[in-house]
């Protein structure tokens, strides 16, 4: 899980692309986002085909806009040389949008007049810019502008703006925990490679979505069925072969870590170091809901993993298969005795775990984008919501993900966001001291 | 001919070198948990980051003595394993993994944040802390000697010298200590707990010590690490390395006192050689650009490690010299 800065800082440069509203971000970082909301700009095509249309001459550019109160007119640009000698002064048009043609390549201080702009809005860094223009040119300049529609009077609606990214992150967790839970439950294994499963679902789907070019939700299905063949692979070609040969829990949990190793940095190998969003849904304007903002992926997000974690209960609580589930978990033992084929519902249990976090690997590419060690990093966090509910249990895993979520979004409010997962480790050392078990574990499993 | 014999020195001297020392030295306080104790220590890791960071931060920021800095570097280190420890080594085996690899990753985390640039320097790292240390070498630092096919700067070899007397030192202790009293309640406690229990013994006391002691030999491998780079870097202390000094520890032999000698020196040879030779391979054409890549060599090492602890793990738990009745297979 490193680099949760890497990733802020991999993402940045997107912030220059002028994509606008863009809630690149995600989850965590969302909301800062949202709220400062950056005015960026300078045609992002300039910047990503350079030099086709502009060719002639350097040119500064930019478009004032927060995403409430849309463009902003009539604030006022002093362009000077780097001398300090003054190039030109403009007024941003109706679309907020301001040019300045420069007499050549070099360096120069761009000013924005605070005063001009409209009353609501304020400069949240400083009110100069000093950039290098290269030859043949047009360097889009950004300011960060807050609309002071929230965020300075209101610390609740923040806190519940965070409460509701939280929830969507616990969700998102708490999909990928119940294999891991119910694996574990099962079978004893603490699998250290259910990471993994997260990361090759979301890879499988970046790959069918953006190489292929086949829709997002086709390409999710599609690594759903990927990643339970990729659970049943590894039951059926490493851990039911190793049960067999009565290998030891600790050997085997050594032996997933050699498969999380294996796996991690074969894909990056083959996948690269990179992050690459989906081909789709990633340009959403954040909707208002009063208390709250979101995109209409991250509300997608929470519905699906709602429906799939309901369905997930009824599947444990109503059908056969799912009976059979908890009763291996129970007591092997005893299911085996009373005609349960415990081999067969293992094999089930890794099929579902496998896809149901490659479903949770998808949903987080599409807040996070497609890295190579998402799923590591997230396997921490899974660990601390199963922990928190119960090592073993399904239900616990559903609880304490989302509690975890919640809880390392919610943290930002006090702590800087980029140490945010300690807050979600260390809350995993607090419960181990309270309350070893578990919220709905049972206190014999706990050695 | 030349370029393999070139390959087989500069693996050798990775093997020889402080690479191995800082491997060696991790194995060996995972030896203390894992071998001996039976304690499933995931984020050794992040004690060596303490020792390396201890010396770094006490040097550069705080303007103290370098001897004060290793001091700093354990106390640092013996306060974590105490933190990690006392919610976890009533719990079973599989708790303790997951909280030290939990505080390995956040602790790295922490000390790459902006939050931390303070005094960690961030994702930056420290460098030039090492002068104090360096300036001690009997052999001209700026001189270069020539080993066995390869150079090595007078100042390396001074630190990889001390080194290696770290780890004959520290094996000399773990030797020492499981042959007495203490060595066998804690053999005892890896193999059955409640019958240590039962005979009246501390059992939580014991592998707290135990804990202790393995996190401070890491702690050392840390400062040998930084003090030879000269630099301390938080991304440097990968939760990956922890792996491979697991591997170490199980190809050279667990519950074995040069078990983790062994295992760094062969499995940094082997890594190395690879290494090299498949650069070389691709250098050449052998092996298609399409197919690997320079820059993806460095990630194989790890694919290699992973593959190896499977395979060992399968096939051979005892490694080279261990005594598979002596290595913990299953937890409670």
């Amino acid at each position: 899980m490193t680099h949760a800065g890497n990733r802020l800082r991999r993402r940045d440069p997107g912030a220059l692309t002028g994509i606008v509203g863009r809630s690149r971000s995600g989850p965590r970082r969302g909301y800062l986002v949202r709220m400062l909301l950056v005015a960026v700009f300078g045609l992002g095509l300039a910047m990503l085909v350079p030099g086709i249309a502009q060719a002639e001459g350097e040119q500064l550019a930019g478009t004032l806009q927060t995403s409430r109160s849309g463009p902003i007119p009539d604030v006022d640009i002093t362009v000077e040389t780097g001398d300090g000698d003054e190039v030109d002064s403009v007024s941003s048009d109706d679309q907020g949008h301001w040019e300045v043609d420069l007499p050549g390549p070099g360096q120069y201080v761009v000013t924005l007049d605070p005063d001009s702009l409209p009353d609501d809005v304020r400069l949240t860094g400083a009110d100069t810019r000093t950039v290098t223009v290269d030859p043949g040119r047009r360097q889009p300049v950004n300011f960060s502008l807050d609309d002071g529609s929230r965020g300075a009077g209101g610390g609740n609606v923040k806190a519940i703006q965070l409460l509701v990214d939280g929830l969507r992150f616990g969700l998102l967790i708490a999909i990928c925990a119940v294999g891991l839970s119910l694996i574990f439950g099962t079978t004893g294994l603490t699998n250290f490679a259910h990471g993994e499963l997260v990361t090759i679902g979301a890879i499988i789907a970046w790959y069918i979505n953006v190489q292929a070019g086949v829709p997002l939700i086709l390409a999710t299905v599609l690594a759903m069925v990927a990643g339970a063949a990729v659970g049943a692979l590894s039951e059926l070609g490493l851990w039911r072969p190793l049960r067999r040969r009565g290998t030891g829990l600790v050997a085997a949990l050594v032996i997933s870590i050699g498969l999380s190793l294996l796996l991690r940095y074969l894909i990056q190998i083959i996948y690269g170091g990179f992050s690459n969003p989906y081909g789709a849904y990633q340009s959403q304007r954040a909707v208002d809901y009063g208390l709250f903002t979101l995109t209409n992926r991250a509300l997608a997000s929470i519905v699906i993993s709602l429906v799939v974690l309901v369905l997930v209960a009824l599947m444990l609580q109503r059908t056969r298969i799912g009976k059979a589930m908890r009763a291996v978990s129970d007591n092997r033992d005893l299911a085996a005795s009373s005609g349960i084929n415990v081999n067969q519902v293992i094999l089930v249990v890794w099929m579902m775990g496998g896809a149901l976090a490659a479903l949770g690997g998808v949903l987080l590419g599409l807040s996070d984008q497609v890295q190579w060690d998402m799923g590591f990093r997230l396997l921490l966090l899974m660990f601390a919501g199963v922990t928190l509910g119960g090592l073993g249990t399904a239900y616990g895993a559903l609880v304490g993900s989302v509690i975890v979520g919640v809880f390392v979004q919610v943290s930002t409010l006090v702590i800087p966001s980029d140490v945010k997962y300690v807050g979600g480790l260390l809350l995993l050392i607090v419960i181990l001291v309270i309350r070893p078990q578990g919220i709905l574990g049972s206190r014999a499993r706990i050695g | 001919m030349g370029e393999l014999l070139n390959a087989i020195a500069i693996a050798g001297k990775s093997a020889l070198g402080f690479q191995a020392v800082f491997y060696a030295l991790l194995a060996i306080g995972l030896n203390m948990h894992f071998g001996y104790t039976g304690l499933l220590n995931f984020g050794q890791i992040a004690f060596a980051m303490l020792g390396g960071f201890g010396i770094a931060v006490s040097v550069t920021n705080w303007g103290l003595p370098f001897w004060l800095g290793v001091v700093i570097g354990v106390a640092a280190s013996v306060v974590l394993s105490l933190l990690l420890g006392l919610p976890t080594l009533r719990l079973r085996a599989d708790y303790l993994a997951i909280v030290t690899i939990a505080a390995a990753e956040g602790l790295r985390l922490l000390f790459r944040s902006v939050s931390a640039t303070p005094i960690t320097n961030g994702t930056q790292g420290i460098s030039a802390f090492n002068g104090g240390f360096v300036r001690l070498s009997p052999w001209d630092t700026n001189r270069r000697f020539r080993l066995l096919g390869t150079t090595w700067g007078g100042g390396e070899l001074w630190v990889t010298a001390v080194g290696w007397l770290l780890v004959a030192i520290f094996c000399l202790l773990v030797w020492l200590l499981v042959r007495s009293p203490w060595g066998r309640v804690v053999k005892a406690i890896r193999e059955d707990e409640d019958a240590v229990r039962a005979l009246g013994k501390n059992v939580y006391a014991y592998k707290m010590q135990s804990l202790v002691l393995g996190g401070v030999i890491g702690a050392f491998g840390g400062m040998v690490y930084a003090v030879a780079t000269g630099s301390a870097n938080p991304d440097q202390y990968q939760n990956a390395n922890t792996f491979l000094a697991y591997a170490v520890l199980i190809l050279g032999g667990a519950a074995r006192v040069l078990g983790p000698v062994v295992g760094a020196i062969v499995l940094l040879f082997i890594l190395q050689f690879t290494d090299t030779g498949l650069r070389l391979l691709i250098d050449n054409g052998i092996i298609p650009e399409g197919l690997l890549s320079s820059t993806d060599v460095a990630q194989l090492r790890f694919v290699l490690v992973g593959i190896g602890l499977m395979l060992l793990l399968v096939f051979r738990p005892q490694g080279i010299f261990g005594d598979r009745r002596e290595v913990m297979l299953d937890a409670r």
